[in-house]
This record gives structure tokens, sequence and C-alpha cells, in this order.
């Protein structure tokens, strides 16, 4: 699969796709940011989306995720419509997200920011009244997954002192909260030592293989490090599709996006 | 996993010392035997102090926990205190009666402008707050025939605590009476605050796009916790007519919203006993220093608010060491901050 692939991908396939975006295009103004994009992301896929700036990643990201309506075309979670459906609403449904700028809830402590998120999930995130025995069952939980990613010695700490790398692991930690069968990480590496970079990717790599990652990433060693699957956009058009040794040999991606040098490595 | 790790719930008066709880103990004991000592006049002054302070941690629900900076929230208060004084003339003079069907009305009146406020933020939801508050008080000076008008509603009859009780005017009984009821809205407004959906109404103040995120309802939150401010509000308006047995188009309008807005300021945010002392400052500064002073009160108040301004940048909570409100933290607290 190469070249500029526009319009519907597939019919209805066997199994649905974790997640599937037919002809999706949104424009502001005179600019079409996304660009009748067609993208399939198969369920335990490690799916990159790449592209260089303002080829209509995050855009695409935020289509995909609810935060902004498309302008036509349509967003499939697990077979399922949910073109219609607002942000929170395919967050319950098992979409989680990472996001760029990793501003969490600043004042509150690590573990009161995955407290937020596992409560919700507990479906006691409402409650007006305090209730210990769901709270020991929060508090696990929190402390479940601050295991997870490697947090476990901050979380009485505010989280707007932690470090940037440190704040994009509880940013996945608060993903993670909502068991979600689908998670995307916007950039997370962005900004990121290389250590920390490093120890981010071996973190995502720990992650159980039927989660499905949809990734926005410009460090391309992380990509080809992780990605089992990738999609270049290119001024908000879908330029190549496919697994990463295509992609990397298709001739329209090197000519538009991947420059020689990161190719050899 | 480490299943038996230790945590910290999120319960009442968790995290404080004892000097704390003395302080506290000593402040209930006094207020209990005020009327036993001093006048009626002062016991007047702190039962509407007590009221005052009420509605100002009603509205500090709304400002210091959710983030919603509201210029309109004394048109709950107002709603309440006619619909207490409206009742209290027309059907009943039972003050718990009052009570309950001010602060439904306070809650329905704050749900539905709501309904409007919930889709603004920052800037447009105070612009769209204040219009509320005025057009409440609008309705108050212009709809003669319920409210009175300019001239208010006077002579509501005193409070009763039972259908076939007496009527109470001994000014301690009152005070009891609205001590009492203070005390419970002070409590529910401190279990609603510990709780998950306080801590979500501060996930909300610190963050609202990642609360969508989580899977919370914004608009829902908001919309929750407008009607519970709006229920309190209207609960201290009610107490308020109870004491003064008087209301009037001033108590709806825009000096209301604003003296118990810059309360919040005063007490710093999210403080709920810090609501109380800014009430009473306020409440002193106003009405008792103003007629010594000769009607130089808004001066002193406009005065009090810069200087607190300024030298209490985290309000009055900001006041009690660190060392006093929180024992050594332990290692895994999912309660939140401040």
């Amino acid at each position: 699969m190469s070249g500029p692939v526009s319009g519907p991908v597939s019919g209805p396939a066997a199994a649905p796709a974790a997640i599937e975006v037919r002809g999706l295009t949104r424009r502001f103004g005179g600019l079409c940011a996304v660009d009748s994009v067609s993208i399939r992301v198969e369920p335990g896929a490690r799916h990159a989306v790449i592209g260089s700036n303002g080829a209509g990643k995050s855009t695409l990201f935020a289509l995909i995720g609810g935060a902004q309506r498309p302008s036509s075309g349509s967003v499939y979670l697990g077979g399922d419509d949910v073109t219609g459906l607002a942000e929170h609403r395919r967050a319950q449904r098992g979409l989680a997200r990472t996001f760029q700028h990793a501003n969490l809830f600043g004042p509150a402590t690590v573990a009161a920011n995955v407290a937020l998120a596992v409560r919700r999930w507990l479906g006691c995130g409402y409650r007006p009244w305090p209730d210990r025995r769901r709270e020991r069952a929060v508090s696990d939980r929190v402390a479940q997954l601050l295991e997870t990613v490697g947090l476990t010695g901050r979380a009485g700490t505010p989280a707007a002192s932690l470090s940037h790398g440190e704040r994009r692991q509880l940013e996945v930690a608060v993903a993670l909260a909502a068991q979600p069968s689908v998670l995307l990480l916007d950039e997370p590496t962005a900004g990121m030592a290389a250590t920390e970079t490093r120890r981010f990717v071996e973190l995502v790599q720990a992650l159980p293989q039927t989660l499905t990652l949809v990734l926005v990433e410009h460090d391309l060693e992380v990509v080809f490090g992780l990605a089992t699957h990738l999609s270049v956009l290119h001024l908000g058009r879908l330029l190549a599709d496919g697994n990463p040794e295509e992609v990397r040999a298709d001739p329209a991606v090197r000519a538009a996006y991947l420059d020689a040098r990161s190719l050899a490595s | 996993m480490p299943r038996g790790r230790q945590v910290k719930l999120p319960r009442l008066f968790a995290g404080r010392s004892v000097p704390i709880y003395l302080v506290a103990l000593g402040v209930v004991v006094w207020l209990v035997a005020l009327p036993f000592g001093s006048s009626g006049y002062t016991v007047g002054v702190v039962g509407r102090i007590l009221t005052f302070g009420l509605f100002v941690a009603s509205l500090d629900l709304l400002v210091g926990i959710a983030g919603l900076p509201s210029l309109g929230h004394g048109a709950f208060f107002g709603i309440g205190a006619y619909a207490a004084a409206l009742l209290a003339q027309d059907v009943t003079a039972v003050g718990p009666a009052q009570l309950a069907v001010a602060g439904a009305i306070g809650a329905a009146a704050a749900g539905v402008t709501g309904l409007v406020t919930i889709r603004s933020r920052g800037i447009y939801f105070v612009m769209l707050t204040l219009a509320i508050g005025e057009v409440a008080r609008q309705l108050a000076d212009s709809w003669t025939s319920l409210t009175g008008g300019a001239n208010g509603l006077a002579g509501v009859p005193p409070l009763q605590l039972f259908p076939w009780g007496g009527e109470i005017v001994i000014a301690g009984h009152i005070y009891w009476y609205v001590l009492a009821v203070t005390a419970l809205g002070y409590g529910l407004l401190a279990v609603v605050r510990a709780s998950a959906f306080g801590q979500a109404l501060k996930g909300m103040r610190d963050n609202e796009d990642r609360m969508r995120a989580l899977g919370y309802s914004v608009t829902g939150l908001k919309l929750a916790v407008l009607v519970v401010a709006g229920g309190f509000a209207g609960v201290a308006g009610s107490l308020w007519v109870t004491q003064l047995r008087f209301v009037s188009p001033a108590d709806v309008g825009f000096a209301t919203s604003a003296i118990a807005l810059l309360c919040v300021v005063i007490a710093g945010r999210g403080s709920l006993w810090g609501s109380f002392v800014a009430a009473a400052v306020v409440i002193v500064v106003r009405d008792e220093l103003g007629t010594v002073i000769g009607g130089r009160g808004p001066l002193v108040l406009g005065l009090t608010f810069i200087a607190a301004v300024y030298l209490l940048p985290r309000g009055l909570a900001g006041l009690v060491p660190s060392v006093l409100r929180q024992p050594p933290k332990p290692a895994l607290g999912t309660g939140g901050a401040q």
C-alpha cells in the first residue's frame, strides 16, 4: 500500500478496527488541515502517525479524540461510528489520550491526579459524599498504576513540581486508569532528554499488547523502535500507509519527508 | 502490586492536628454560649455573620473549589429570602419548611440560569452571572405585586419551629436556630468538599479540558455545583429573613454578590472556616464600624480589601502556619491539594 490514498480504504471488515477514520476532512476557513484521510488501526497495533510540522497530525488526533469535529468523514471506534459523540463519551468507550503539552492538575499531588481518573472509571467520580471503601479501592488502583509507570516514589508530589519526563509518565498513568482499549499518545517524547526518552520507550514497550497505541511522534528513532504500522501525513493528506519497511522504501515519503540521514539510522 | 500499601483517605478533618481541634472546639463552645452573656444586639450581629458566612461558603464552593467566578450569586440568596418571606406571610411561619422551600427554589433558579452560563468560561461567565444578578434585582424591584417593589417585604411573621409551636421572638432563641442550621450547612459543605465530587470540582478548576478527556462531563459538573451552591445560598437567604424579618431588592443586588465574592478573596480560595471569618470582618466593618465613623463603612471596607489582597495573597487561610494545618505527610494521599 503506497502513494496517496483517499476515500474509504476498506469496506466492512471481518474484525472491526480499533480505530478507523474514513474520508476525514477538517477545514479551517480556506485551509484544509486534514484532507479526506482514511486510516485503519488494527487492534493491538503500535500505529505511528508521522509528518512534518503542519502536516495535520495534531488535528487528526483532535478529530479522533473528539476535541474537534470533522468537516466531513467519520470516526469509528471498535467498529462503532463515534463521529457525533462528545470527547468525554469517547473516553468512556475506551479511548484515552495523552497531551502534547503535559498539563495535568498542577496543584494536586501525583496520586490525586491519577485518583481523579480512577474514580471516574470506577463510577464514583461524582459521588457527593466520602466513601471509605471506594477510596481504598481507588488508592489500591492508584498505587498499581504508579508502579506501572514508575512513579511510586513521587505519589505525594504536586504534579506541577515533576520533571518534564515524569509528567509524561504521569500522563500515561492517568490515561491508563480508565483501562482504555486505545491510547493516543501525542508527541510523547517531545522535549525529553535522551535518557528520559529511552525510559519512556521502555515504559511504552512494556504496556500490554491488547492495548492499541496510536502515536504522533517527531523522533524517528522512537517511531521505528516502537511502531508496527506507519501512516505518513503531508499537508493534510495521507501520503503513505503501511508497515515501517514499506514506508521507509516509499519514494514519495522519501521525497516529501524522510531525509536520507534519518533513513540510514 | 503493593496491596498492603498504607493510604490516606480524604476524610473529614483528615490532616488536621490537635491544636486546630482545640481552637475549633473553643469557637463552637463560645458560639453556643454566646446568648448567655451578651446583649440581644450582639447576638443578632453574630447571627447575621453566621448567615452571611454560609452564603459566602456557598459561593466559595463555586469560586474556590470549582473555579467558577460568579458575580450574580446574590440572586439566589435574594430568591431564597423572598421565597421565605412570602412563605411566612402567606403559608407558614415554620422555619424548616421555609428553609426547604428557599433551598429548593434557590437550587432550581441556579439550575435554570446555569443552563445558560455553563457553556461559558472566564470573563464571559462573570459577565453572564452579573447579568443574571441584575435581572433578579430588576425583578425584585419591579414585580411589585409579588415583591413589594422598592419597599421590599416588611413585617415578615416571626419564626415558628413547628406548626403547633409558639412564635420565637427572643433573640437568643432565634440565634440558636440560626446557629444550628449554619452548623448543619457547614457540615454538609465540608462533606461535599471532601467527596469524590469535590475532588472532581477541583480537577475542573485546575484543568477543564483534561477532565473532559478523563470522561467527566464538565457541563454536568458545572450545573451540579451551581445547583448545590444556589441551594445553600437560598437557605442562607431564608435564614437572613428569619432574623431581619425584612427583605428588599438590595439583598438581591450587585452589592450582595460582590461583597460575598470579596469575602471569598479575603478568606482564601477553598477555605470553609475562612468564609465565616471573612463574613465577620465584612459585617463588622460595614454595619458596625460604619455607623461609628459616620457612614464611612464602605471606605474602610474598600481599604480592608486592598490590604487583604496585598498582605494575604492566600487569604486568611494562608495565615495558619502549615505546621498546625498538617501533620507529617503520609506517602500516598489521593485527596488532592487545596
